[in-house]
């Protein structure tokens, strides 16, 4: 490799630690996106003025780039706001089938060749860690699109089959490396895919997009491994510090779940349930119209909202954004408390108010805000449930239990918009419901709030 | 120094490094890093064009290309996603587009 080329590489993977640097701040952030974006181009023009690489089938290679480039950018460009994890989840999907297929090009390549057995060991989990992370991809991105239950499946045997895959994956790496062959490599793939599958499969509910944090490390990490293969720094950079932060990422989500990473991943299968029953109760609660709501929160003084992931998809985020505006005006002092992982992925809800242009200092974090419920007049819960649940204090065996909660049963009056006595996104009733203080307006979150936000301007 | 103790090094170090920088991220921020952090690892594109580049069989140009095509999705619908959301956290501002941006 010519030393211009590794020189520049060095400088890509520089890039790459800035786009992280940056990404973990709110000023930095898209200039950090954008340093990262640069860097990656730059990257994957080297091969095409790289005279010692000889590279052939330029046309076609340009063209496949180019069908990505338009599908990559048409998802971004059309994806809503909502649907962002099964976005997520998809693009890394794609990522970790690519490296495993070029993982198994390269052994193509090398067969019959002296290559040494790290090499082989790296290209095999390259190609079974890829596989994985695809399929793995795939069916998170078919839960959270509803295209098949978002609940845990489980099936007598799924331990046995997945422990079978794994140790055959382990073992056929072992054979894989001792006697490469074509055949044992995409049989790799194959268990890889099994592995993936069952792995995800078990997991339900909101544990859902923890498992999209922790793909995107393993593909992080797949990436580094090809890079080992293909001799090539910035691959092995990049994918590292990915895999690296991703890992680190995961344990933070899982942390403010209350959850260990495996407890999310096998807690189904010990037979501990991540989800409750799913069926609505029929115990009596203290419903409102829009009117009484509109005398509550017209004449409190401190309000505080809790968005969940109901509010986006009702679509009713700006018209939320305007309640607050007219209260706002009329002397009340409104902030958002935003939970860890409020919307289906940590740090969605910020994203799905942003895009309704809340101003960025309404929104307050948990910790920040937690020890202000006990001096509020009314929290108005949109379209949450779990996040404000007491039973992730009170009760211990709660599919929630030790989950760190908003401390909204503190304040005077608690008012919920709901559509339906239906339990939230974990399946569990929530006790708060049912509080003498506690008032629901039933209807759809836009629908209400519309009416919500002409009652308060008549007051 | 043995070629694979180089790798390790470089690995290990990369491996601090990536929890570094990102250790002291907020909440608020954690889905476009997590979309940011995705898009980085479509870098395998490179991979993905150095060997599709160098084969010679069919069915590995086929394959070659297939990866391409995800990676490709991969890597540019990733950073485009991410700048869309982050174009929402910083549009408060009174003008439009500023040179600087």
């Amino acid at each position: 490799m010519p030393v211009w080329i590794q020189l520049l590489f060095l400088a890509c993977a520089v890039c790459f630690i800035l786009a992280l640097k940056g990404l973990s701040g709110p000023k930095t952030a898209r200039t950090g996106n954008l340093v990262g974006a640069v860097a990656a181009v730059v990257a994957c023009a080297v091969p095409f003025f790289w005279s010692d690489l000889n590279l052939q089938h330029v046309p076609l290679i340009l063209a496949a780039t180019a069908v990505g480039t338009i599908g990559g950018v048409y998802g971004a460009r059309t994806v809503q706001m909502t649907q962002m994890p099964q976005m997520v989840a998809l693009f890394n999907g794609v990522g970790g089938g690519a490296a495993a297929l070029v993982a198994l090009l390269e052994l193509d390549e090398r067969l019959g060749t002296d290559v040494d057995w790290f090499t082989l060991a790296a290209t095999a989990f390259t190609i079974v860690v890829g596989a994985v992370s695809f399929a793995g991809s795939i069916i998170t991105f078919a839960k959270l699109q509803e295209l098949m239950t978002s609940r845990p499946v489980v099936f007598p045997g799924l331990p046995v089959v997945f422990g079978g895959a794994f140790v055959g994956a382990v073992g056929l790496s072992v054979v894989e490396v001792s006697d490469p062959t074509m055949w044992a490599g995409i049989v790799l793939g194959l268990l890889g895919l099994v592995v993936g599958v069952l792995l995800v499969l078990p997991v339900g509910g909101a544990d859902v997009p923890i498992v999209i944090s922790l793909l995107n490390a393993f593909t992080g990490l797949t990436v580094a491994a090809g890079g080992y293969v293909l001799d090539n720094t910035v691959l092995l950079v990049a994918g590292t510090l990915v895999g690296a932060s991703g890992t680190f990422l995961t344990l933070l989500m899982a942390k403010a779940m209350g959850r260990s990473v495996v407890n999310i991943l096998f807690g189904a299968l010990k037979g501990g349930s991540t989800l409750g029953a799913g069926v609505a109760s029929d115990r009596p609660v203290r419903s409102a119209g829009p009117e009484d709501v509109a005398i509550l929160l017209g004449y409190a003084d401190r309000v505080i909202v809790v968005p969940g992931y109901g509010l986006a998809v009702a679509q009713a985020q700006h018209t939320l954004r305007e309640l607050v505006d007219v209260l706002g005006e009329r002397g009340t002092n409104v902030d958002y408390a935003i939970h860890p992982v409020a919307g289906r992925m940590p740090g969605h809800m910020n994203v799905l108010l942003a895009e309704a242009q809340v101003p960025y200092e309404q929104l307050i974090e948990m910790d920040d805000i937690n020890g202000d419920f006990k001096n509020t007049d009314v929290v108005l819960v949109v379209g949450a449930n779990d996040v404000v649940n007491p039973a992730a204090k009170t009760t211990p065996g709660a599919p929630i239990y030790g989950m760190p909660i908003l401390n909204a049963d503190e304040a005077k009056q608690v008012v919920f918009m709901k559509r339906s006595m239906r339990p939230g996104f974990a399946g569990i009733e929530n006790e708060l419901l049912f509080d003498p203080k506690t008032t629901l307006l039933f209807g759809d979150a836009k629908d209400s709030l519309g009416k919500l936000l002409a009652a308060v301007k008549s007051l | 120094m043995n070629d694979a103790v180089v790798w390790l090094t470089i690995f290990v170090l990369s491996v601090f490094v990536g929890i570094e920088v990102i250790s002291k991220v907020s909440s608020t921020l954690h889905t476009p890093l997590m979309s940011g952090a995705n898009a980085i690892h479509g870098i395998i594109l490179l991979g993905a064009i150095i060997v599709t580049g160098q084969t010679d069989s069919t069915v590995a140009l086929i394959v070659g290309l297939v990866a391409i095509v995800l990676a490709a999705v991969n890597m540019v619908g990733g950073f485009v996603v991410t700048d869309r959301m982050l174009q929402m956290f910083t549009r408060k501002k009174p003008t439009k587009k500023e040179a600087s941006a």
